[in-house]
């Protein structure tokens, strides 16, 4: 008697469940889902939650709904190495079976999803914020879409820029991988072209404490350093190039003048001023656009940084446009997603920070910001919008023949030393 | 080794072997004791139990082979190829560690020596640095090499003990991270190699889920087989000895610094194959597949599943893949770390000997009879 009672509620229990099920899926929405790959461990853990806030917000702006379906994220994260990032990317796309894919934030993640993604023709690929130029540039996926731009595209018209200001003799410090790599190029490209000489380079290990050894190589008769290092590494060289008693006036990379560098309190902090970068978006920028973005931002995210960052920048847009072009197709990804290809390669939209769209290589075609520091009214420093250089290609304003003579930017390319 | 599991590889060493060829440790008083104990069990042993195989080990070898057949493309590639191949290296550790009493933090280095060694040796993206040798050439070589890097990795740190062994196996460790991550004429500093695929053999594509499963099964089982054979080895239980009394073992007569350096190398050689099999696996390899956090994961898949069997290195393997896959799903997504830490944490503070002393607790709670049969046999 008790195995029968036993028996019947458990299959009661069953059939309940299987009820339930059944009235859940009648009354649910269709559900699209959506993998979404930043970084929540790793050296970029900061930067990475931030992308998932950009990402959140293009979703929100859009009520969580897209092509007439309710758009689900199924988040995963990496730390920041390639392995973790395909493995991840893998989960996603073949255990949670997300039809369109975002991610993931650094360079070299984005060129390994990016060769990951020829192997799974089906499904589309959209970057997050990694901005490697071979991941479009060299054996490129026709799966994988990057609507921003990347690191050498993000110094386009620096070179000019610092040419105008009489820097004519340069010489470089820059850490040694991709990025920075990327970031060199894009400013040459144009300084050298214009006359101007970077007499030296000097690379050193991402994460370099002492600098003693590249202060004493920076020759006498130069105008201007081009510093590309980032966060505490620009840090600790300011710190103890001032204490060598260096005095040059300089230029800085997308991520080198930033908040770390700004609230900078040593006694050569007035010389600042007027250090020159370039990048993608910068805080000040003075459209109805951006303000709102930050507005929105500030609203929505209480524990976020106090404006948005670069990376939530980044996966905003890109987001932005994988939902646009699912609104244009009304939800339509049969067919091996053909129609959502078409439409996410005609998708065009005013971003916070100018046009997104992309070339014919899926990359990103976009602003790019150059900006001087510049002291607030109550005495701090921030970074002043003084030229806007649209349109910029990935071929950094070159015709398409002369950038490939060039190459990819390395240690050696570009160089004009005399 | 306690003295029980002494006994225990004593008394299977005693079953196994005729006495005209037992090795010499075994002419030792308690050798004598676990003979006439295994004498006094019961009839002789049928020839299954003789070689070593029971009835679960045929249950295990059934489920590992079919699996490919039952789980997703997913589960074969990502959680059951990469758990065998992290297994073994993590298999490497627990036979240094658990057998040898040197536990070794450089033997993710080692297999990213082997990792490095195929891309540098074979083809991979960066046609500069890359050799282009056929692919079994330079897998070969790249473990041959491992093995002698292990080797002199053992040579270097044998001369110390406990703590300062680990001390000076993360020296080593680092030092090659940060040698790969600037040396760009060798390595290819911090972008390292890409398109480092498994090869095409026989007509088989080994970049697909279920042949690469396959190797990787073959290594992993084979790596096991090593291990179980070794440590019942004249070699191994040499190695024990040294492990438990070294200057006892020198005075016998034993070479302790030659048996410890010959043990880098035979775990150097587990680990090494499965660098390859790891460099294939994800299909490119750089700096931060050796950085100190892989370094340390070997070392918490050994500690989870437990040092004391070989085992051990694979089951917690299955553990550590499946929780960095699936914690970010269970929990709150940034915290999901916490999850990973928490069960290492839970896992270690409730058995200090892993997964499989947990086995071992659950197993004695649950069925007494085989517990009262099995201290029998280990008394």
């Amino acid at each position: 008697v008790k195995a029968t009672k036993k028996r019947l509620l458990s299959r009661s229990i069953v059939g309940a469940a299987a009820a339930l099920c059944l009235l859940g899926s009648a009354a649910a929405q269709e559900t699209l889902k959506i993998g979404l790959l930043a970084n929540l461990e790793g050296p970029f853990a900061v930067p990475g939650q931030d992308g998932y806030r950009g990402a959140d917000m293009a979703l929100k702006e859009k009520n969580g709904m897209a092509g007439g379906k309710k758009i689900e994220f199924v988040k995963v994260s990496s730390d920041a190495t390639p392995d973790k990032a395909v493995a991840m990317t893998r989960k996603a796309v073949e255990q949670d079976k997300v039809q369109i894919m975002i991610g993931p934030l650094s360079g070299d993640e984005g060129i390994a999803v990016k060769n990951y993604a020829k192997t799974k023709p089906d499904i589309t690929f959209i970057n997050g914020s990694s901005g490697a130029q071979a991941t479009t540039l060299a054996d490129p996926a026709a799966n994988f879409y990057r609507f921003n731009t990347e690191g050498a595209q993000w110094m386009v018209g620096l070179g000019e820029h610092a040419l105008a200001k009489g820097y004519k003799r340069t010489f470089l410090i820059s850490e040694d991988y991709g990025f920075p790599y990327s970031q060199v190029q894009g400013f040459m490209a144009s300084y050298c072209a214009k006359g101007g000489k970077v007499v030296d380079k000097a690379w050193v290990p991402l994460g370099t404490k002492d600098y003693a050894s590249v202060i004493a190589k920076i020759p006498k008769d130069i105008d201007a350093l081009v510093v590309v290092l980032g966060g505490s590494d620009a840090v600790n060289f300011l710190t103890q190039y001032e204490q060598t008693g260096g005095n040059k006036p300089m230029i800085g990379g997308s991520i080198t003048v930033d908040q770390t560098v700004l609230n900078y309190k040593g006694k050569r902090r007035e010389s600042l001023l007027g250090t020159a970068s370039a990048g993608p978006m910068a805080d000040s920028i003075d459209t109805p656009e951006w303000k709102k973005f930050v507005a929105d931002y500030k609203a929505q995210f209480k524990d976020g940084f106090p404006s948005p960052s670069l990376f939530a920048y980044l996966y905003y847009i890109n987001t932005r446009a994988t939902l646009e072009a699912l609104d244009a197709v009304k939800g339509d990804l049969s067919g091996g997603q053909k129609a959502y290809r078409a439409a996410l390669q005609k998708t065009n939209f005013k971003g916070p920070a100018g046009e997104v769209k992309i070339d014919a290589n899926r990359n990103g075609v976009g602003t790019t910001y150059i900006t001087e520091v510049t002291k607030a009214a109550d005495g701090s420093f921030y970074n002043k919008v003084v030229k806007t250089v649209p349109n910029i290609s990935q071929t950094l304003g070159l015709p398409e023949a002369e950038f490939k003579k060039m190459g990819l930017g390395s240690r050696d390319v570009p160089d004009c030393r005399k | 080794m306690s003295a029980s599991q002494w006994r225990r590889a004593m008394n299977s060493g005693a079953r196994s072997a005729s006495p005209s060829s037992l090795p010499r440790p075994t002419r030792s008083p308690e050798a004598g004791a676990a003979r006439r104990v295994a004498a006094a069990i019961g009839p002789a042993p049928l020839w299954s139990e003789r070689i070593g195989i029971r009835p679960r080990h045929l249950v295990v070898l059934a489920a590992v082979i079919l699996y490919p057949f039952i789980a997703s493309p997913f589960f074969t590639y990502q959680i059951g190829a990469q758990s065998l191949a992290l297994g073994l290296i993590a298999l490497s550790l627990t036979f240094l560690g658990g057998y040898g009493g040197m536990v070794s933090l450089a033997q993710m280095t080692v297999a990213g020596f082997a990792g490095y060694g195929v891309a540098i040796f074979g083809s991979s993206s960066v046609a500069a640095v890359s050799l282009g040798w056929p692919w079994w050439l330079a897998s070969a070589f790249a473990v041959l090499a491992a093995t002698v890097f292990a080797a002199a990795v053992g040579w270097l740190s044998v001369r110390t003990e406990g703590i300062y062994t680990i001390m000076i196996t993360l020296a080593v460790g680092v030092a090659f991270f940060y040698l790969a991550q600037q040396n760009y004429t060798v390595f290819n500093g911090f972008g390292g190699f890409s398109k480092v695929a498994a090869p095409e053999f026989l007509g088989i594509d080994f970049k697909e889920p279920v042949p690469f499963y396959f190797v990787t099964l073959a290594c992993a089982l084979a790596g096991y087989f090593v291990v179980k054979h070794l440590v019942r080895a004249p070699f191994g239980i040499a190695l024990q000895g040294i492990r438990d009394n070294p200057r006892r073992m020198a005075s016998l007569g034993y070479h302790v610094t030659a048996h410890r350096v010959a043990a880098y190398a035979v775990a150097g050689l587990l680990a090494a194959v499965g660098g390859v099999l790891m460099v294939w696996y994800n299909g490119r390899i750089s700096p931060g597949t050796v950085n100190l956090g892989a370094m340390i994961g070997i070392l918490i898949i050994a500690v989870l599943g437990g040092m004391k069997h070989p085992v051990g290195a694979f089951i917690g393997a299955i553990v550590y893949v499946l929780l960095q896959n699936f914690a970010i799903d269970l929990f709150v997504r940034e915290r999901f770390n916490l999850v990973i830490g928490g069960v290492f944490l839970a896992i270690v503070l409730f058995s200090p000997d892993g997964l499989l002393g947990l086995w071992a607790m659950l197993r004695s709670r649950l069925v007494p009879t085989r517990l009262s049969h099995q201290k029998r046999r280990q008394l």
